[in-house]
């Protein structure tokens, strides 16, 4: 047996021991049933609360909302960071902000783009891009700076055209690096916008947890959480994934 | 989220020092803007805000809740550091429980934890303890990691020497692995100083009777502008300052 399957084999048993625990924990009465249910009850609410339709509108509204933010903080974040890039004055006028960008907590404007904005869709948007567009920029810096320059001139000795350049040369030489950044802007847009959700917001998953949560309904709070978890790692584990196998083909060529 | 500083730049340096002071003035005019352009119904703007928050500093109200908020974020960084600490060194010191644990790690750093805070409610209580595990659950995650980081990509060549100069496993700690690993603590430190602000504050936001971020929730809900544009201000100055200062303690210890 490798190394990796062993490490993958403990990972998924300590996971496993790990749940076991929790499940004998609530059911002993260790935990109170009334704070944390058992997992498979939770599972089992996750499949109630999905089947019911209640959440099919939350989370169609969630994803619909992730989905524009990350798709606009990608876009802005590589067309930043590719200006950035070409003027080294601007850039080096912006580097410190990059560089404690994320030590400001985001969410404390969400109040303020609430009253700005007011209590739909385009606040969460806002915030959602605010939070991952300096990850997806510093990825394409990164990518950018990181472009050999033997690449630049053998586009040049082709006589390749600035977007075949782009699209045959720069592109894949930046790959990692952007996709690391995309990775970030994915994760970041997911946080931002069910964290604005959940402390003000009038629809979505993250406001379904928190309603349920105050009216006391620890069915369809656990199950919706367990739901929004899942979708995340799976996100994550997707765009994890596919980073590797990205990684592996560069090395193989 | 590591930002290497600038590795190149090419210009006068009379111009450089300029930059900064331009990128506050381009700031307090958008800010300006915005707060003239929405008539001071969402944002006040800066010279109101500033006199706003001169007066803020001297009311009981907001020092009792500024003490809330630094007593609980105080609590959660120092917990975060010290679990995150020892945790990162088990971690890098036994490859394989590291190697079992990163991905699970990295997978909890990335989802959105804020659908866990109801949990943490349920479990601790509406109050303190609730803020402070949700700050620790925020902040003990990145310490760990750039601990474990730090450890396993030490230079194999530095223990040998430990052991060629005959250092006792103690000395072999104060003189070679703690040097040489400090820079990337101390970055884990500061995205960790970072992200349990951020959990403490969060949780206040949600669900809380004080705190900054119960202030700055409730001045929208009482439509005192100001008050929520002020305490915004003082939070972001707050943590600008505090990552600033970081920042160039692990620039200096990574330059010696």
């Amino acid at each position: 047996m490798s190394r990796g399957t062993a490490v993958l084999l403990v990972r998924t048993a300590a996971l496993a021991a790990a749940v076991l625990v929790l499940e004998l924990l609530c059911r002993t009465g260790v935990i109170s049933p009334q704070a944390v249910l058992p997992p498979s009850v939770m599972v089992a609410a996750m499949v109630e609360v999905l089947a019911s339709g209640d959440a099919t509108e939350p989370m169609l509204r969630t994803f619909s909302t992730v989905g524009l933010a990350f798709a606009l903080a990608v876009a802005l974040g590589i067309a930043g960071g590719a200006v950035l890039h070409a003027t080294p004055r601007l850039r080096h006028a912006i580097d410190p902000v990059l560089a404690s960008y994320y030590s400001v907590p985001t969410f404390v404007f969400y109040p303020l783009l609430v009253a700005l904005l007011g209590l739909n869709m385009t606040p969460l948007v806002v915030l959602g891009v605010l939070s991952a567009t300096p990850a997806m920029m510093i990825g394409t810096l990164a990518g950018l700076d990181g472009l050999p320059q033997v690449l630049r001139r053998v586009a040049r000795v082709q006589r390749l055209g600035p977007i075949q350049t782009l699209l045959t040369v720069v592109l894949p030489a930046a790959m990692p690096s952007l996709f690391g950044g995309i990775k970030l802007a994915l994760s970041y847009a997911l946080i931002g916008v069910i964290a604005g959700e959940f402390i003000l917001s009038g629809s979505g998953l993250g406001y379904a947890i928190s309603y349920a949560y105050q009216s006391f309904d620890n069915r369809t709070m656990y199950g919706l959480m367990l739901f929004v978890l899942l979708v995340a790692v799976a996100a994550n584990g997707l765009l994890y994934s596919w980073e590797g196998r990205l990684l592996r083909r560069r090395v193989r060529s | 989220m590591s930002v290497t500083a600038p590795t190149e730049t090419r210009q006068a340096p009379g111009l450089r020092v300029l930059d900064p002071l331009l990128l506050i003035a381009i700031a307090l005019l958008v800010w300006q803007a915005v707060g003239s352009w929405t008539q001071g119904v969402a944002v006040t703007g800066p010279l109101a805000t500033f006199g706003f928050t001169a007066t803020l500093l001297t009311t009981a109200q907001f020092w009792h809740n500024a003490g809330a908020t630094a007593a609980a974020f105080a609590l959660a960084f120092l917990l975060s550091a010290v679990f995150g600490l020892l945790l990162g060194l088990v971690l890098g010191l036994r490859r394989f429980a590291g190697d079992v644990a990163e991905p699970v790690l990295a997978g909890f750093y990335t989802v959105p934890k804020v659908t866990l805070y109801p949990v943490v409610l349920l479990v601790f209580g509406l109050g303190m303890s609730a803020k402070v595990a949700f700050g620790v659950m925020h902040g003990l995650v990145p310490v760990t990691l750039f601990t474990m980081a730090a450890i396993k990509t030490l230079p194999a060549v530095l223990p040998r020497a430990a052991r060629a100069m005959r250092l006792s496993p103690a000395q072999t700690m104060r003189w070679v692995l703690l040097p040489a690993c400090l820079p990337q603590i101390v970055s884990g430190l500061r995205l960790g100083f970072s992200l349990s602000l951020l959990g403490v504050l969060i949780g206040e936001m949600f669900s809380s009777q004080r705190g900054l971020g119960f202030l700055l929730v409730s001045g929208l809900a009482q439509h005192n502008v100001a008050l929520s544009t002020s305490v915004v201000l003082l939070i972001v100055v707050f943590a600008l300052l505090a990552n600033t200062a970081m920042l160039r303690l692990s620039r200096r210890l990574s330059g010696q």
